[in-house]
């Protein structure tokens, strides 16, 4: 089974996502801001970004809400005359019209694959194979029929499983009540059987045992996810098909061959392996028949079709259009065939097989009945009658579900509602006089059939609206507003970038550029509020609000656009700056242009499925070309080797020092990125591949000697990061103050790790062997998550009020007493620490006539300024490292820690190469740092065992210090966000800021 | 003088370059089965072994770079162990180096290393051809205005597009085509080789039409 449409939308989200953290990180802002135009500037940016991918969301990810009513027998669906009379033991509704179904469904079975053209002299691969169902639909005219079975987008296979069971129509998202289970929630066929008392058996596709779990009387699953292999599930059903008919012990009987579909994704359908897997499967139907018996109908049925490469998904007409045969033994129609195959909605099956069956159809059904089906062997009236029945019901059951959804969601619209309503009442009302007047013997027969037809028709008119309606809001891509998102989302990059430009050159203008846009933006949004309120439509919150989006964005570029030349002409008058040649632009450009190189490359992969599918390799390979690029460039550009002059004869002694820790700095950084490759999830589009080992939690392992070492080495993981982040704070001066962020880093640290270690031991301890403290168990698996949340979160607010971990001192304060070193410095700290103050002191006087010129307010001394910014960034991320840690599970510590690593060791790179390069501009960012970044987050997205797809879900994460039960869905969906971002939120968290900090102190 | 030199370079880069291209044909008379796709292995074996043996016997002929002091038999012998043992390194880098660069690490061990020599074929023994084991002599050459005569430059050209070429081999691996040429590391050392040999016939042409520019200052 292919699901690429699913991955390829989670695709898309975390593309945006990414894109929308370049965005962010990529606002450097300019130094001397004050801090409320920052935060402006911020909250501004993120709601572009927002607006941007919630109207792209809103275009592409079709969402409908999924109701959790179901059908039961009782319902009183049945008109008048007919709900008195007693129906035959195990019907319900109305009585059934044969007991077994054997639904037969071939995936990607083409309409032109079941065709049959024997003028046909050189038929392709694909075409006349399935010769069989040609030869019973001529033979047996009133016996067999072939249809264009049309499927709705979106045609992958699970979507088109659960369209063929709850008759409505799957969207990528079907917001349901159930959280962390994929499994159908809504009403369908097989709950309405297992309700009822039939025996449901199933053979093949191992897709449906997660989509009905527990609902299969018997079954024989197969795997699905190896696209290359033909044959396991084919020959596997084979194997169980014939006995399983010959036993009897089913109602209802589904066999779900795999082969067709895989043999179009591996070769295509026109290649001489379609020609053989379809002869096979005519073999299989001509036996099939053969061991039917007369009370059963078979039903051979495509879920798809496919693209003339073998793929689905999409809404092209090769992929929509699929084929269904029926056959009985029993006569069937009444009339002889179309000359051209009818085309039926794929729905319309659900309320077919459900009435053919005898049960109630699905709660959420929209499809309409085959009536035909029902036509039985009387003359033309009572025909018609029971086809109106059946229309009846039918037009009742999709009225209900119209009334029921529409009190929940708005998206169906509310006018044409009315119009279906009132077609329905009049269409019914019509039909209970009908029969009323009949039952008085009033009406002729001639003039009886007519308004019987006329009667049918309008029921008909009536289902196929309501289709078309839900269809419209369903399964309807906006490709206006899918656009409309993505030039917004580039609009907002390009605005970063222009911003981050002008942050380093001026310092007024971000006002202009600031105010302007945001006034712009305002008055847009006040101006299509008032438009909706005049025009009395209903609000879109989310265009109102693009729209706001867009026009600020057009006042920036606006007011940017006036500004340039004005900027170009103060360049113009600095005479070194005019000078620059067109060569040494050009020199510029190209310098940019390998960062640059390497992001184009990354954002054009996203347009490959394959690359999507690859990227997990994408990213490491591209953040290692980028990596030894920039030392290339330094090398060519001679910045390694010691200057001439200065040169020793021999070896490699030609390079400067600084230039090997580089060198050991990439090697450590390139084994980084190759360890961090074996924590990977796998995709079922990739079918070797064999998820990482260190995925499965502790508990599941069954060699106590194994979980053991490998509990203790992670537990010494957390204390070697706690001890290497308190080690290095002290390195570089901090820690030397009584603040109690400092006590809290001293004993709240141990502590947390105290607390995630022995929540690992309760909760990977194996759950038989602890007997009567099972209880006590109970208390700790939940006890010791909510400890580590508390810690961190006391953590977080104690350094969000009081960042500084040095020493401060205010002026204010007697100048004389300078303060004696805190205890647990070593000596050489000492010295170091009383030397820095009076130095300090010394610039302080230096500059004390201007600094007090300036304010009045006290000046502040502190100690360790080096990484003052830094220190508290990784105190902060340090905490955030423990929560989202204690989130996955425990052997993915180690890629933490491989995270942590790759983090420092890149921003060391950045800083020696910039200090290599004689870069010394302390808060200029170059952009193959930024892009660098970027490209760590993404390849440890992947490292920490996740991927853009649903099954890879860590959902164990919601359940970290609750038990399995949690009244709303908001704190759940946190705990796995955090989960599934967790790569992406320390990268973001940890950006830059800090670089230039660590650059003072290297 | 230097035009001279340089119809030298071009025989020389045309040389290596059909070299290349009859490695992929001539075998196939002499061997059951041979296809550069199919016996990937062997083509590979056979590409380094020509290319090497033929930059050698060039070397020697052409004297690209002359030495002035006669050196001893013995030192010859030093230089060439040296050489040999530089060559060897520089395979174990590459293949290091392909591994961290995410090549599969336990599997196809002897694909990823003949690679390595074929990518040591193309950089490193013309480096040694040319150069010597005097490793200041490659840091020199590898870096902005270092290049000391025109052989020099051909070789920072072959070099980096050969380097080059590896690199954009990979990016065909992931795609779904279903090709034969996808399976690794064969797009790579197509790739390297496509490089090498656009790199081999970009190098006379590129100091042709530089030669103004190209003032050679001898040290």
């Amino acid at each position: 089974m292919q699901c690429t449409g699913q991955g390829l939308v989670l695709a898309g989200v975390h593309h945006l996502a990414w894109v929308e953290l370049w965005g962010l990180s990529l606002s450097v802002f300019p130094r001397r801001m004050q801090r409320w135009p920052v935060l402006l500037f911020l909250a501004w940016v993120c709601f572009l970004f927002f607006s941007g991918i919630g109207l792209f969301m809103s275009g592409f990810l079709l969402t409908r809400i999924e109701l959790a009513n179901s059908s039961s027998c009782s319902d009183p669906l049945v008109p008048p005359p007919w709900d008195k009379q007693s129906l035959p033991p195990g019907s319900c509704w109305v009585p059934r019209r044969f007991p077994k179904v054997v639904l037969v469904i071939i995936d990607a079975l083409r309409f032109e694959f079941a065709l049959f053209n024997p003028a046909k002299v050189n038929p392709l691969p694909y075409e006349n194979k399935l010769s069989f169902l040609h030869h019973l639909a001529t033979s047996q005219p009133h016996h067999a029929r072939l249809y264009r079975f049309v499927a709705d987008p979106p045609t992958a296979t699970m979507q088109r499983i659960k369209g063929l069971t709850t008759g409505s129509l799957p969207t990528f998202i079907d917001v349901g009540s159930n959280f962390a289970t994929y499994a159908i929630q809504e009403d369908n066929l097989l709950a309405q059987l297992v309700q009822n008392g039939r025996r449901v058996v199933f053979m093949g596709d191992d897709t449906w045992e997660g989509l009905f779990p527990k609902k299969f009387f018997r079954s024989y699953f197969f795997p699905s996810f190896n696209v290359k292999d033909l044959h396991t599930v084919d020959n596997g059903i084979l194997q169980y098909l014939y006995p399983t008919v010959n036993s009897g012990e089913w109602d209802l009987l589904i066999a779900h061959f795999l082969g067709v579909d895989h043999c179009g994704h591996k070769h295509g359908p026109d290649h001489p392996e379609m020609a053989k897997k379809l002869t096979q499967m005519n073999e299989m139907l001509r036996s099939l028949v053969d061991h039917l018996g007369n009370d059963t109908l078979l039903l051979v049925a495509g879920d798809h079709g496919m693209t003339e490469t073998g793929d689905h998904g999409g809404d092209s007409q090769r992929e929509v259009n699929a084929a269904l045969f029926v056959y009985s033994k029993t006569p069937l129609f009444g009339t002889d065939p179309p000359k051209e195959p009818e085309a039926i909605p794929q729905v319309n099956l659900v309320p077919t097989v459900a009435l053919l069956l005898g049960v109630p159809i699905p709660y959420s059904n929209i499809g309409e009945v085959m009536a035909e089906l029902f036509s039985g062997d009387g003359d033309t009236v009572s025909e018609a009658l029971q086809q109106l029945l059946v229309y009846h019901i039918n037009a009742k059951q999709v009225d209900r579900f119209l009334h029921s959804y529409s009190l929940v969601a708005q998206d169906l619209p509310a006018e044409q509602l009315q119009h279906l309503q009132e077609l329905f009442s009049s269409a019914v009302e019509e039909h209970i006089q009908l029969l009323a007047q009949m039952q008085r013997a009033m009406l002729m027969s001639p003039e009886l059939e007519s308004k019987l037809r006329s009667l049918i028709s309008r029921f008909q008119l009536y289902l196929r609206q309501a289709r078309a309606v839900c269809t419209q809001s369903w399964a309807r891509f906006h490709p206006l507003r899918m656009v409309g998102g993505c030039t917004l989302i580039a609009a907002s990059c390009l605005l970063c970038y222009v911003a981050s430009e002008l942050a380093t050159v001026s310092d007024s203008f971000y006002r202009s550029c600031l105010l302007y846009p945001l006034l712009w933006g305002l008055v847009t949004a006040v101006l299509r509020g008032l438009a909706y309120v005049f025009t009395q439509e209903e609000l879109d919150l989310l265009l109102l609000l693009s729209s706001a989006a867009a026009a600020s964005l057009l006042g920036f570029f606006w007011q940017w656009w006036g500004w340039h030349p004005k900027r170009a002409r103060l360049l113009g008058s600095q005479p070194p700056l005019a000078s620059i040649g067109l060569r040494q632009r050009l020199r510029v450009w190209l310098g940019l242009a390998f960062p640059m190189g390497i992001l184009l490359f990354r954002c054009g992969a996203m347009f490959s499925d394959s690359f999507v599918v690859a990227e997990a390799q994408v990213a490491p390979f591209l953040l290692a070309s980028l990596v030894m690029l920039l030392i290339g460039k330094l090398h060519w550009d001679g910045r390694l080797t010691v200057p001439e002059g200065h040169k020793q004869p021999i070896g490699f002694s030609s390079y400067r020092k600084e230039s090997w820790h580089l060198l050991c700095l990439v090697t450590v950084l390139l084994v980084c990125l190759r360890l961090s490759g074996f924590f990977h999830q796998c995709r079922e589009e990739i079918p070797h591949c064999r998820p990482s080992v260190f995925l499965p939690p502790l508990a599941s392992l069954r060699n106590t000697r194994a979980k053991n070492l490998f509990y203790l080495l992670c537990v010494a993981l957390l204390a070697g990061l706690v001890y290497a982040v308190r080690s290095w704070l002290r390195h570089y001066g901090n820690l030397n103050s009584s603040d109690p962020v400092v006590l809290f880093v001293r004993w709240g640290f141990p502590l947390v790790v105290l607390c995630i270690a022995c929540y690992w031991a309760v909760a990977s301890s194996a759950e038989d062997s602890l007997g009567k403290l099972q209880e006590l168990v109970q208390v700790a698996v939940i006890a010791f998550p909510w400890a580590v949340y508390g810690l961190a979160s006391i953590g977080l607010l104690l350094l969000l009020c009081h960042p500084m971990t040095v020493f401060a001192k205010d002026s204010r304060e007697s100048a004389g007493s300078i303060v004696t070193p805190y205890q647990g410095i070593p000596s050489s700290k000492v010295d170091l620490l009383q030397v820095i103050p009076q130095i300090y002191k010394r610039m302080q006087e230096s500059e004390k006539s201007r600094l007090e010129r300036r304010s009045c307010r006290a000046t502040v001394a502190a100690y360790g300024l080096g990484s003052v910014y830094s220190a508290a960034l990784v105190v902060a991320l340090t905490l955030l490292g423990f929560l989202l840690m204690l989130l996955h599970a425990e052997r993915l510590s180690l890629a933490f820690l491989l995270l942590f690593l790759e983090a420092f060791v890149l921003l060391h790179i950045h800083t020696r190469a910039r200090s290599l390069a004689g870069d010394t501009e302390p808060f200029s960012v170059p952009w193959f740092a930024v892009i660098s970044w970027l490209l760590a987050a993404s390849q440890f997205f992947y490292s920490t065992g996740h991927q853009p797809v649903f099954p890879a879900i860590h959902w164990n994460a919601a359940f970290v210090g609750f038990h399995l039960d949690h009244s709303t869905n908001l704190l759940p969906a946190v705990l796995v966000g955090a989960n599934t971002f967790a790569s992406h939120i320390l990268f973001a968290g940890s950006w830059l800021p800090s670089a230039p900090a660590l650059a003072l102190c290297v | 003088m230097r035009e001279a030199e340089l119809r030298k370079l071009l025989a020389a880069n045309l040389l290596c370059a059909v070299s290349i291209v009859l490695t992929a044909l001539v075998p196939a008379l002499f061997l059951d089965g041979f296809s550069v796709l199919g016996t990937h292995l062997t083509w590979l074996c056979v590409c380094s072994v020509c290319v090497s043996v033929l930059n050698v016997t060039l070397c020697l002929i052409l004297k690209p770079n002359p030495s002035s002091k006669r050196s001893s038999l013995s030192n010859k012998i030093s230089r060439f162990l040296k050489c040999c043992i530089y060559f060897f390194m520089s395979c174990i880098l590459f293949h290091a180096i392909i591994v961290l660069y995410g090549a599969p690490l336990i599997e196809s061990v002897t694909e990823t290393f003949l690679f390595s020599v074929l990518l040591s074929t193309f950089t490193t023994l013309q480096c040694l051809c040319l150069l010597g084991p005097n490793i200041q002599a490659w840091i020199r050459v590898f870096s902005r205005n270092g290049a000391m005569s025109i052989w020099e430059n051909s070789l920072q050209i072959t070099t980096m597009c050969s380097i080059l070429g590896g690199w954009f081999g990979a990016f065909p691996i992931p795609l779904d085509w279903d090709r034969p040429w996808q399976v690794w590391p064969i797009s790579c050392s197509l790739g390297a080789t496509f490089g090498y040999m656009a790199g081999l016939i970009i190098a006379p042409l590129w100091i042709h039409w530089n030669r103004k520019q190209l003032t050679y200052k001898s040290r």
